[in-house]
């Protein structure tokens, strides 16, 4: 079963984003980038799913700039047998990043795709559904259990009442929730050796796919900063206000 | 303009992020139609013909629309889609694993998790952990939206809505339903709660935190700690609110004995009313709270519990 | 059984130093065509994450490891355009010192303001090209020996260990990274150079280390109040006559300043807080009318190594090379340790190649460093400007500054005497009772804030269930001395609250809370700490701030 892992780089999640000085985007200058954290469950999902015998080659890809080969060698650090990097500087909507993907699922003749919920950045959530609707497959979001016997995939999903447990016909596209898994950390052997392995890059432009935005960001800025609000006296002042001015309770 | 809302609902209730969402949906103008797809969601359906502002309730009822499973609810979307501008859901698991699906079979993008209506095309997101909020224009002639309900108010129910029946079935055999497995919590979960009390290292020990937990459970609400709390090892780590623990947003948020450390305000600031209690009046908390009761808290707390 | 990896040299720090180490060996190896391997290990989660520096930065060893660096995109954007010092007399008045009154070593004519964080993205990225294998995320945690007392390489960090020493699921062992020579090249007090230093008596000829702290913020201010290349020195207000250091503000590029303060370790009344005192000095009309209408966009602090030439330990010793920063090649008469670390480090990779390539059998300590050393420029810099750092300490900010211009712009340095200072800075504290507490004003949120919302924007993160790093010898001490006699002095002078006398509800009594995971990695508790009680140690790699062009 070949196995194609999404991965994506992100701002860091530990860094503060602020806008950029006339507000048109935010500002990223020499921040620091990482690999999303729901693409690493991914790439470790897929590590395991190979370890086990199920899948027999991983192949992993992104679409970005060209420092995107960083964190396509992150995952083939962890165990992805080669990468994929589909260059542009553009930053793409989920719709064409899925558009993309299914050239590639194609090319590859794809079994099952691994890909994070939704980005850290962004927090789209959409690129694994947008992929499984182009590709007519089943999809399963929010996995935090997988189980492959043949050619189906019982996956257990987390919901807001809970979990939902379904069942899907590969080929399929599956993604990734934080408790599928906790990703392993890259050895230095194996950080080196990923050097190694095959890493091939195509320009975006070579797919011959309008890639043209559909959503135009007008403005960026921070969250407005609260204002303190009024000191109250009492107990009883402060039930008072929550029942009458806020009604909260 | 014509809007599609996907109501979010068991087939017997409607969930209350349905009536946020048809108010974001107002804001925007125009006929709103309400879609309920299910098994045996009748009594949903009844529900939903309450809400003011709807025009139609269209009703889908099959045992293959059971747990709403995505390849099915989509392509019932898409049979009815042709005739709407606006497709929209609350931004709950089910809306985030459908629309994305319409939206790509449309060959449209689009727009998470929205906080704000600016106009029928723009609209306002956090992005980057809350960090920025983006207006974003949409040049795509059918606008998929998902809505984040606590940015919302909810609709009223007092209208009376048409109900439509949509008989035709969309089953595309891709996926299969095989069972809910409902968590049952004993006190409401941290992200999903309308009220959060939580506590800080000035509480002292893990056992003065029951104190919160018996206001608690008066009000349904939640109960959250800080990091310097659980470092202290009052309580468990999955308690936490703050930067790099849970963010929640609910309706009220009361900090107890909470100084208000900046990880901790990243992991609840976007709460509708803050309420901090505290006995050190120069506590930072005091600046971001809509309400400050200077107080100790073992006079605060017992009385707060009497008087719910 | 760890497993391990063979390397002709290792590096451990990818600051200025040991890039400038891997740079200039790769030079060589390509020029005599003799392959190397070459590893460079960093704790930061990237190269530069880590690194904070002032910066006014000089080119003279840049331009000898890359005399094309403009061609190749060097960060250097910023030429000093005019050089002003003051002299804060208070909280309101400041007086502009005439030119002819500075120190010679203090003009920056030819200089740039740069983020030294850049400069080591930019020197990591040439570095790579020329084939270094650099890994961010990986700490030395441990130096290892061979049979004779040689270094023969590092350990880098365990992963996944929790708070209890346990193994977690994603556990992770470190490895042995063997090489023929390890450079030590970790920044000012370096937890494996200390060892080295006790180990092989490097200081056994030289005065004890002086340190300072810088603590810094990077601002957008209103383009109407910028002037891009404008450097600014202060010296005098807030710090009393007893406490020396200095206040700056460096206008970068991009509508950016860099505003901060440096104060001697050495000072003597616990009450001091490095950080408060930066922050009241913000509001100094000289900083505010600058800053006003701004926007503060990222916060750091860092202990630097000022002790200059006198203090210099031997930096050679069995198997490797102790430089830069880690040994305390800074020269304070400039305030700049950059281009030290730097040419230290190639003269490094100089020594180290030669033996590499020697055709006879070479000894494993590279003694003939001393030698590249005492004939170099830097050596020459740094004597000249030896007696700086003593003469404050000795003669107090005016007196001191006197001596200094004589020293400096009459004699250039070279004085036939050279003043010591040879008392260690953590054993200049006071007892509290003897000293005057100090009141700092509140933060105003706009000007001035206080430590937590700061090292929100330094980006700091360390994983959450990890065994503490900041190793306490004795439990006991910190209540028992620290409090009952300087009054906690780690509570301000850790410039991240990482340490926090909290009231224990149990028995009323005051307890040591150590949040660890504000630990900003300055150093500052391992040099200060009174009764040198707390060892700074690596935490598991990726942790610690994340600075963007600091």
């Amino acid at each position: 079963m070949k196995v194609l892992v999404m991965v994506k780089r992100v701002t860091d999640p530990n860094v503060t984003i602020r806008p950029n000085t006339d507000s048109s985007d935010v500002d990223l200058n020499n921040v620091k980038m990482a690999m999303n954290p729901f693409c690493e469950i991914a790439t470790e999902e897929a590590v395991r799913l190979k370890e086990a015998g199920i899948a027999s080659e991983i192949i992993v890809m992104t679409i970005g700039e060209k420092q995107s080969q960083e964190q396509l060698r992150t995952a083939l650090a962890m165990g992805a047998d080669r990468g994929i990097l589909i260059e542009t500087d553009a930053t793409l909507e989920p719709l064409n990043i899925a558009k993309l993907a299914a050239k590639v699922v194609e090319q590859e003749q794809i079994d099952l795709v691994l890909l994070g919920k939704q980005s850290s950045d962004k927090d789209n959530n959409q690129t694994g559904q947008m992929l499984a609707a182009i590709k007519d497959w089943g999809q399963a979001t929010f996995a935090s259990k997988l189980d492959i016997k043949d050619d189906k995939v019982t996956v257990t999903r987390e919901v807001d009442t809970g979990l939902q447990v379904i069942g899907l016909n590969l080929p399929a596209v599956i993604t990734c929730d934080l408790r599928l898994n906790t990703p392993r950390f890259a050895s230095l052997p194996n950080i080196m050796k990923a050097k190694r392995k095959p890493l091939e890059i195509k320009p975006a432009a070579d797919f011959a796919i309008d890639l043209t935005s559909r959503i135009k960001m007008l403005h960026a800025e921070s969250p407005q900063v609260r204002e303190a609000g009024e000191m109250v006296g009492s107990v009883k002042e402060l039930i008072e206000k929550l029942k009458t001015v806020e009604g909260v309770l | 303009m014509t809007i599609l809302i996907i109501a979010e609902h068991d087939n017997t209730n409607l969930k209350d992020m349905t009536l946020n969402t048809v108010t974001a949906a107002l804001a925007i103008g125009g006929d709103i139609d309400l879609l309920i797809a299910g098994e045996n969601c009748q009594s949903a359906a009844s529900e939903a013909a309450r809400i003011s502002g709807i025009n139609r309730v269209l009703v889908a009822d099959n045992a293959c629309y059971k747990g709403q499973l995505s390849e099915n609810v989509s392509a019932l979307i898409m049979s009815i889609a042709a005739n709407y501008s606006h497709i929209m859901a609350p931004s709950t698991a089910n809306g985030k694993n459908i629309l994305p699906r319409v939206a790509a079979k449309l060959d449209v993008s689009v727009l998470s998790d929205i906080i704000a209506v600016e106009s029928p095309d723009t609209f306002k997101r956090s992005i980057y952990a809350g960090n920025i909020i983006a207006t974003l224009q949409s040049s795509d002639a059918i606008k998929v939206i998902t809505v984040r309900g606590t940015a919302f108010s909810p609709a009223d129910k007092n209208g009376s809505a048409t109900m439509a029946s949509l008989e035709q079935v969309h089953d595309e055999a891709l996926s299969m339903f095989i069972r809910d497995d409902t968590v049952v919590n004993e006190r409401a979960e941290l992200t999903s709660a309308k009220i959060v009390i939580s506590g800080g290292r000035g509480m002292q020990n893990g056992e003065n935190f029951s104190m919160l937990e018996q206001i608690a459970d008066k009000v349904g609400a939640a109960v959250g700690a800080t990091r310097a709390a659980v470092d202290a090892g009052f309580v468990p780590n999955d308690m936490q609110v703050g930067q790099t623990g849970k963010i929640v947003a609910p309706d009220l948020y009361v900090a107890v004995a909470i100084s208000g450390a900046v990880q901790h305000l990243a992991g609840m600031k976007e709460s509708k009313v803050i309420v901090a209690i505290n006995k050190d009046p120069d506590a930072p908390i005091f600046q971001w709270a809509d309400y400050g009761l200077i107080a100790d808290l073992f006079d605060a707390l017992p009385e707060l519990e009497q008087a719910l | 059984m760890r497993e391990s990896m063979e390397f002709d040299v290792v590096i451990v720090g990818a600051g200025p130093a040991g890039l400038s180490t891997a740079c200039r060996l790769m030079q060589q190896s390509q020029q005599e065509e003799r392959e190397l391997s070459i590893c460079v290990v960093e704790k930061g989660s990237e190269v530069g994450a880590h690194i904070f520096s002032g910066a006014v930065f000089e080119t003279r060893a840049l331009d000898e490891l890359f005399p094309d660096w403009k061609k190749r995109g060097a960060p250097l954007t910023t030429p000093v355009t005019s050089d002003e010092i003051y002299l804060l007399k208070n909280a309101q008045k400041a007086q502009k010192l005439s030119n002819s009154l500075v120190p010679k070593t203090m003009h920056n004519d030819g200089n740039y303001i740069i983020s030294v964080g850049n400069l080591c993205r930019w020197l990591a990225e040439q570095a790579e090209a020329m084939g270094v294998e650099i890994f961010p995320g990986f700490p030395a945690a441990e130096i290892l020996y061979g049979d004779d007392g040689e270094v023969k390489g590092v350990i880098t960090g365990d992963m996944g260990i929790d708070a209890k020493g346990e193994q977690k699921s994603d556990y992770m062992p470190g490895m042995e990274l063997h090489a023929k020579y390890t450079v030590f090249s970790e920044g000012c007090r370096g937890h494996l150079g200390k060892q080295l230093i006790k180990k092989y008596d490097l200081d056994s000829e030289s005065d004890t280390q002086h340190y300072g702290i810088g603590i810094k913020e990077l601002w957008d201010i209103e383009p109407g109040k910028h002037k891009p290349g404008l450097v600014i020195h202060g010296a005098g207000w807030p710090l009393n006559k007893d406490t020396s250091g200095g206040s700056f503000l460096y206008h970068a590029d991009n509508n950016q300043v860099m505003v901060g303060i440096v104060i001697d370790l050495s000072y003597s009344n616990p009450f001091i807080s490095p950080f408060d005192e930066f922050q009241r000095m913000k509001h100094h009309p000289l900083f505010k009318s600058t800053l006003e209408g701004g926007t503060r966009v990222s916060y750091g602090a860092r202990a630097i190594a000022k002790g200059g030439l006198n203090s210099l330990p031997r930096m050679h010793f069995p198997g490797g090379l102790l430089i830069g920063c880690d040994a305390g090649t800074l020269n304070f008469a400039k305030i700049k340790g950059t281009h030290t670390a730097m040419k230290s480090g190639m003269l490094a990779a100089e020594c180290i190649f030669s033996a590499l390539i020697s055709p006879t059998p070479v000894s494993n300590e590279l003694t003939s460093f001393t030698e590249n050393f005492t004939n170099s420029w830097l050596y020459e810099e740094l004597h000249q400007t030896r007696n700086f750092g003593p003469a404050m300490h000795k003669f107090g900010t005016l007196l001191g500054g006197a001596f200094n211009y004589l020293d400096q712009n009459w004699f250039k340095g070279k004085l036939p005497f050279t003043l010591h200072d040879k008392k260690p800075d953590h054993a200049q504290l006071k007892p509290a009772s003897s000293c005057k507490v100090i009141e700092y004003p509140k933060p105003d949120n706009s000007i001035s804030f206080d430590k937590l919302s700061s090292v929100f924007i330094s980006n700091t993160n360390h994983a959450e269930d990890q065994p503490c790093h900041l190793k306490l010898h004795s439990h006991a001490v910190p209540l028992e001395k620290n409090l009952a006699l300087f009054a906690g002095p780690e509570a301000r002078f850790c410039p991240a609250g990482v340490y926090e006398f909290v009231e224990d509800p149990q028995n009323d009594q005051k307890q040591l809370q150590i949040n660890a995971q504000n630990c900003l990695h300055c150093k500052t508790c391992d040099i200060k700490d009174p009764t040198q009680n707390i060892t700074w140690q690596v935490p598991e790699g990726l942790g610690g701030p994340n600075y963007p062009n600091m």
